[in-house]
């Protein structure tokens, strides 16, 4: 039950979101309210989410990066994620995200493009 | 020891079929959704599941428990009965609250539909489960309260 499930790092114009091992609604919960600080207090045009510790995600963890993927769409800014497994790949096929957000082997190459 | 093995095989043989089954009641709290899905995957172990079987179950256990929790229980908290059974090589679980139920279920099981207004739902909870399992079905009835059941092959 780990209470802080985000980690954030800042990369230039680039707010990279590590997210946690299991990415239910659980933990899920404070992301939104984070990110959109974070968004609000810094010139932020890319958003990459990093899977590299994730193992387990469900519909909950689709619901936040489609809305995320929303809001940086409305300022003209892009998605990028990193590190997932072919499980985690699989999860965001089915729930459509693949086809909106580009993945990308390692940190370097989501942030560089 | 080697007296009670045989006597479980000679169970296992008049009963006909490999049967098991557990029973439990969780606090609708949405740190049980995680450990209602891993309750489920440690029971289904028995079965030699693939670690992609048990990933499969462990996703709809989770989308089952949430919906309970978020909209059964408007996330103001009650009691999840969850139960799951093992017969032959067919695995059931059920996740159940007697929290507002569901006017529509037709079309809470549409994709993309949500009751949710704060834009982080994707309304997928339903697709997932039916997508990872084999057979799911919704029984629900306004102010009483829902029961998801849903049914997987292992080992196929």
């Amino acid at each position: 039950m780990a209470e802080q499930s985000f980690s954030y790092e800042a990369k230039g114009r680039a707010l990279i979101i590590h997210l946690p091992k299991e990415l239910d609604h659980h933990n899920c919960k404070n992301l939104k309210h984070e990110t959109d600080l974070l968004l609000s207090e810094n010139y932020i045009t890319k958003l990459v989410f990093d899977f590299s510790k994730t193992s387990f995600m469900d519909s909950s963890g689709i619901g936040i990066l489609l809305n995320r993927y929303k809001q940086m769409e409305r300022s003209s800014g892009t998605v990028a994620i990193y590190g997932a497994d072919s499980r985690i790949l699989r999860i965001l096929a089915i729930g459509g995200v693949t086809k909106l957000v580009e993945h990308f082997e390692s940190k370097e190459a989501a942030v560089a493009e | 020891m080697e007296q009670r093995a045989e006597m479980l095989t000679k169970d296992q043989r008049e009963e006909g079929r490999d049967r098991d089954s557990f029973s439990m009641e969780i606090e609708s709290k949405s740190q049980n959704e995680e450990f209602a899905r891993v309750v489920v995957a440690v029971f289904m172990s028995r079965m030699n599941p693939t670690l992609e079987e048990v990933e499969d179950v462990k996703t709809a256990v989770s989308e089952a428990v949430t919906n309970a929790v978020i909209h059964g229980y408007q996330e103001n908290g009650g009691i999840i009965f969850l139960k799951a059974q093992i017969e032959d090589r067919e695995l059931t679980v059920s996740v159940a609250d007697h929290g507002i139920g569901i006017a529509d279920v037709t079309k809470a099981m549409e994709p993309m539909y949500t009751t949710d207004t704060t834009g982080e739902r994707s309304g997928m909870g339903f697709s997932f489960m039916e997508a990872f399992m084999d057979q799911v079905s919704v029984q629900s009835k306004e102010g009483e309260g829902t029961v998801v059941t849903m049914k997987k092959q292992i080992g196929r």
